[in-house]
C-alpha cells in the first residue's frame, strides 16, 4: 500500500482552475464518497482550501491512481483534461508524506507561517473520519502531520512577527502602548489600505474610533461600518488631541500635518504618545514629526521594511522546519516499516502450522493403530521443528533494520508467501 | 556561618548576572527559569546572612557600609520578585541583576567586621531611618532599570529597526507607568528617611539639619525626584525625558551612598 498526494495549489495552478475544482459545500460530500468507491483507491481524505485542492490517498498501483483520479476530475468537475497537464501534481510515498507534512506546518503556504491551513486539514481529517474513508495508514499519517506543525509552531519562530503592513502596524502599536482596548483610534482619510488597518486594529481590541474625512458623508457611512464617529475633517487636530493611534491616507497631494501643528498637539496631550502610520503616497505628513518626543510615525516605507525584515526571518526559521520535517518523516518511516513486517510474520506462522497440521494428518491416517500418547508425541515433535525453523526469520523480519524490504520481500519469496506468485506457477 | 551565606549568595547572584546577560542574546523560557531560581537561592541564602549578623551583632546589622549596601541589594531583589509576579515584564533581570551584582561585589569587598555600635546609633531611629532609606533607594534603582529598558526600546520603534530585543521587552506604556509608578514609590520613603533622620539628629546631635555632605546630597537627590514628579504632571515630561531623568536621579542616589563616603567625610559613618 502507497501514500499518495494527488492536487494543485497556488503554484500550479491559477485561481480560475483552483476555483473550477474546488470540493466547496455539497460536493465534498459527493466527491469523496465517489472517490473511495473507485477501485484503484483504499484510503481518503480531501482538502480544498482557496490555495489548493488535494487528494491523500493510500493506493496499490500509483500510475492507476493517477490516472483514475484525473479521469475523476474531469468528470465530476466538468472541465478538459489538458486544463490538468501541468497543475496536477503527484507525490508518493516519502515525497508524499514530506508534502502533507510541509502543508500542514504552512511550508507550503503562500505566506509562510499561516495559522489557517492547520485548521483546514484537521477539518478536512474529521471530515473524512466521519465518512470513514481513511484506514490505518491515512489517520496515522494525517494525526502525525498535525502534530509535527504543532512542534513546528513551538520550536521555530514561523509564526511570529507579521508579515503584512496592517499586522505589523498593529504588533507596533501594541509595543507602543499597553491597553488598546483603552485607545483612542483615528481615521484620516478614508483609502482601502486604511480601511484595512482599521479592520486589523479593532480585532485587536480598539474600540473607540474618529474618522475624519473630507467628504463627510463618506466618513459617516465608514463611521457605521466600524462603529465610530465621524467628524468634520477640519476638525481633525482638534480632535488629534485625544486620539492615540492615527492612520492617516487622504490622497493629498501635500502635508496635511505640519510639525509646528503637531507641537501645539502635543503639548495639549502633554505630550501623551502618539502613534501615527501615514499610509498615503505621497505622503502626507511631516518625516520630521518622527523626532519629536513621544511621537512615532512611520510610513509605508518604514511599514514594509518592518515586513521585510520580518520575512527574512520567518524563511530562516522555515529551514529549521524543514530539519525536524526530516526527522518526523524517518519516525514514520520506523512506524512504516513495523505496519509491513506483521503480516509476513503472520502470514509466515499460518503456512508453517497450516503445513503442520496436513503433515501430521496424513502421518495418523497411515498409522490408525498408534495410542493417545504417541500421537501426542508426534504433534509436540512437529510443533517444536516448525516453531524452531520459523524462529530465526520471524526474529529477523521484527528487528529494525535498514533492508527490510528486502527482507520482507526475500522470506515472502522463500517461503512463497506471495498467493499471487503461487498461482501463477 | 554568616560570611558562608554571604559569599553563596554573592555566588549565585553572580551566576544569575551572567545569565541575564546571555539571555540578552538569546533568551528562552529555561534561561529564564534558570536566572530566576538563581536569584531565589541567592536571596534565601542573604536573607540568612542578615539574620545571621543580627543574631550576632544585636542590632539590625545595616551599621557599617558593607552591611548597607548588602542590605540595599536585598531589598532589590525583594522589589524584583513583586515586579514579577505582578507585571511578569520579559528581561527585567537582565536589566537589574547587574545592579545588584555590583552592589553586593562592592559590599564583599569593603570591611566586614561586626563592631560595637558607637552611642549616636544606639538608638531605634537606626532601624527606622535606615529601612526607609534603602527602600527608596531600591525602587529608585528599579526605576533605573526600567528606565535603561525604556530608552532601549523606545530607540527600536524610533529607529524602526525592529530586531533584537524589541519583541521581548515589554511596551514603552507599561515601562513609562511602572518608572512612574516607582519613583511615586520611592519618593515618600526618601522623604520619610530624610525627616526621620532629622528627627534623630536633633536626638543625637541636638540639631535637625548639619548640612552633612549625605544630607545635602540626600536633599538633591530629593530635589532631582521631586522635579521628576513635577514635570511630568505639569508639562507632561514622560516617556523618554522621565526616562534619563530617572537614571541621573539613581547616579545621585548611588553618589549619595558611595561618592559621598569615599570623597567627603561626613557624620555618617555609611
Amino acid at each position: 500500500m502507497k501514500t499518495v498526494v494527488i492536487g494543485l495549489n497556488h503554484k500550479t495552478a491559477d485561481v480560475d482552475l483552483r476555483e473550477k475544482l474546488a470540493f466547496n459545500g455539497p460536493k465534498l460530500e459527493e466527491g469523496i464518497r465517489q472517490i473511495r468507491e473507485l477501485p484503484e483507491i483504499k484510503e481518503t481524505v480531501i482538502i480544498s482550501t482557496c490555495n489548493r485542492v488535494e487528494i491523500y490517498l493510500t493506493v496499490k498501483d500509483v500510475g492507476k491512481a493517477f490516472e483514475a483520479i484525473k479521469d475523476f476530475f474531469v468528470r465530476f468537475f466538468e472541465i478538459r483534461r489538458e486544463s490538468l497537464d501541468n497543475a496536477l501534481y503527484l507525490y508518493d510515498d516519502m515525497q508524499a508524506v514530506r508534502h502533507i507534512f510541509r502543508v500542514s506546518s504552512s511550508l507550503d503556504s503562500m505566506v509562510v507561517g499561516e495559522p489557517q491551513i492547520l485548521g483546514q486539514l484537521k477539518d478536512a481529517f474529521e471530515f473524512a473520519l466521519e465518512r470513514k474513508t481513511t484506514g490505518v495508514l491515512l489517520n496515522r499519517l494525517l494525526k502525525k502531520s498535525i502534530s509535527v506543525a504543532k512542534r513546528i509552531r513551538t520550536e521555530t519562530k514561523i509564526a511570529e512577527n507579521a508579515v503584512s503592513i496592517s499586522f505589523a502596524a498593529v504588533e507596533l502599536a501594541k509595543k507602543i502602548f499597553d491597553d488598546l482596548p483603552e485607545k483612542t483610534f483615528m481615521l484620516l482619510g478614508a483609502g482601502e489600505m486604511a480601511e484595512l488597518a482599521a479592520k486589523h486594529m479593532i480585532n485587536s481590541g480598539v474600540t473607540n474610533i474618529v474618522i475624519a474625512n473630507r467628504t463627510f458623508e463618506t466618513g459617516c457611512n465608514l463611521a457605521k461600518e466600524f462603529n465610530g464617529r465621524a467628524i468634520l475633517f477640519e476638525d481633525y487636530l482638534k480632535e488629534l488631541v485625544h486620539a492615540d493611534i492615527l492612520i492617516c491616507s487622504t490622497g493629498a497631494q501635500k502635508y496635511v500635518l505640519m510639525k509646528d501643528q503637531m507641537q501645539k498637539v502635543m503639548k495639549e496631550r502633554k505630550n501623551r504618545p502618539v502613534f501615527i502610520i501615514d499610509i498615503s503616497v505621497p505622503r502626507n505628513i511631516d518625516p520630521e514629526i518622527n523626532d519629536m518626543n513621544n511621537v512615532y510615525l512611520y510610513d509605508v516605507d518604514d511599514l514594509r521594511g518592518v515586513v521585510d525584515t520580518n520575512i527574512l526571518e520567518r524563511q530562516k526559521e522555515a529551514k529549521k522546519a524543514e530539519d525536524i520535517i526530516e526527522e518526523e518523516i524517518e519516525t514514520f518511516k520506523k512506524w512504516l516499516s513495523s505496519l509491513d513486517s506483521v503480516p509476513t510474520v503472520i502470514a509466515l506462522r499460518e503456512k508453517a502450522e497450516a503445513i503442520k497440521k496436513e503433515e501430521i494428518e496424513k502421518l495418523l491416517n497411515r498409522l490408525p493403530e498408534i495410542g493417545e500418547k504417541e500421537k501426542k508425541a508426534i504433534e509436540g515433535l512437529a510443533s517444536s521443528i516448525v516453531n524452531k525453523l520459523i524462529h530465526a526469520p520471524t526474529v529477523a523480519l521484527r528487528e529494525d533494520s535498514e533492508d527490510k524490504d528486502i527482507m520482507i520481500a526475500t522470506i515472502k519469496r522463500l517461503y512463497g508467501l506471495n498467493g499471487e506468485d503461487d498461482d501463477k506457477k | 556561618m554568616e560570611i558562608m551565606f554571604f559569599e553563596l549568595a554573592l555566588t549565585c547572584y553572580f551566576a544569575a548576572t551572567i545569565v541575564c546577560v546571555m539571555e540578552l542574546f538569546k533568551g528562552t523560557k529555561t534561561t529564564s527559569r534558570i536566572m530566576f531560581s538563581l536569584v531565589v537561592v541567592g536571596f534565601v541564602l542573604h536573607s540568612a546572612n542578615i539574620i545571621a549578623r543580627y543574631v550576632l551583632s544585636g542590632h539590625i546589622p545595616i551599621a557599617n557600609l558593607h552591611e548597607a549596601s548588602s542590605f540595599f541589594s536585598w531589598c532589590i531583589v525583594l522589589l524584583f520578585f513583586y515586579l514579577e509576579y505582578r507585571y511578569k515584564l520579559g528581561l527585567l533581570g537582565s536589566f537589574i541583576m547587574p545592579v545588584v551584582f555590583v552592589l553586593m561585589l562592592s559590599s564583599s569587598m569593603l570591611p566586614r567586621k561586626i563592631e560595637p555600635l558607637s552611642p549616636v546609633l544606639q538608638s531605634y531611629w537606626l532601624g527606622i531611618h535606615t529601612v526607609l532609606a534603602f527602600i527608596g533607594d531600591a525602587a529608585f534603582a528599579m526605576a533605573f532599570g526600567i528606565g535603561l529598558m525604556y530608552l532601549v526600546q523606545e530607540h527600536y520603534v524610533k529607529s524602526k529597526h525592529l530586531g533584537g530585543l524589541f519583541k521581548r521587552l515589554p511596551s514603552l506604556q507599561t515601562l513609562d507607568e511602572i518608572n512612574y509608578r516607582l519613583i511615586t514609590i520611592g519618593f515618600p520613603f526618601l522623604s520619610l528617611a530624610i525627616i526621620t533622620g532629622a528627627l534623630w539628629a536633633e536626638s543625637a546631635w541636638g540639631s535637625y539639619w548639619r548640612w552633612d555632605p549625605k544630607e545635602v546630597w540626600s536633599l538633591i537627590t530629593w530635589f532631582i525626584y521631586a522635579l521628576v514628579l513635577h514635570v511630568r504632571l505639569t508639562v507632561g515630561w514622560r516617556g523618554k525625558r522621565a526616562a534619563i531623568l530617572s537614571i541621573i536621579g539613581f547616579s545621585a542616589v548611588l553618589f549619595t551612598f558611595f561618592g559621598v563616603n569615599f570623597l567627603l567625610k561626613g557624620l555618617h559613618s555609611f
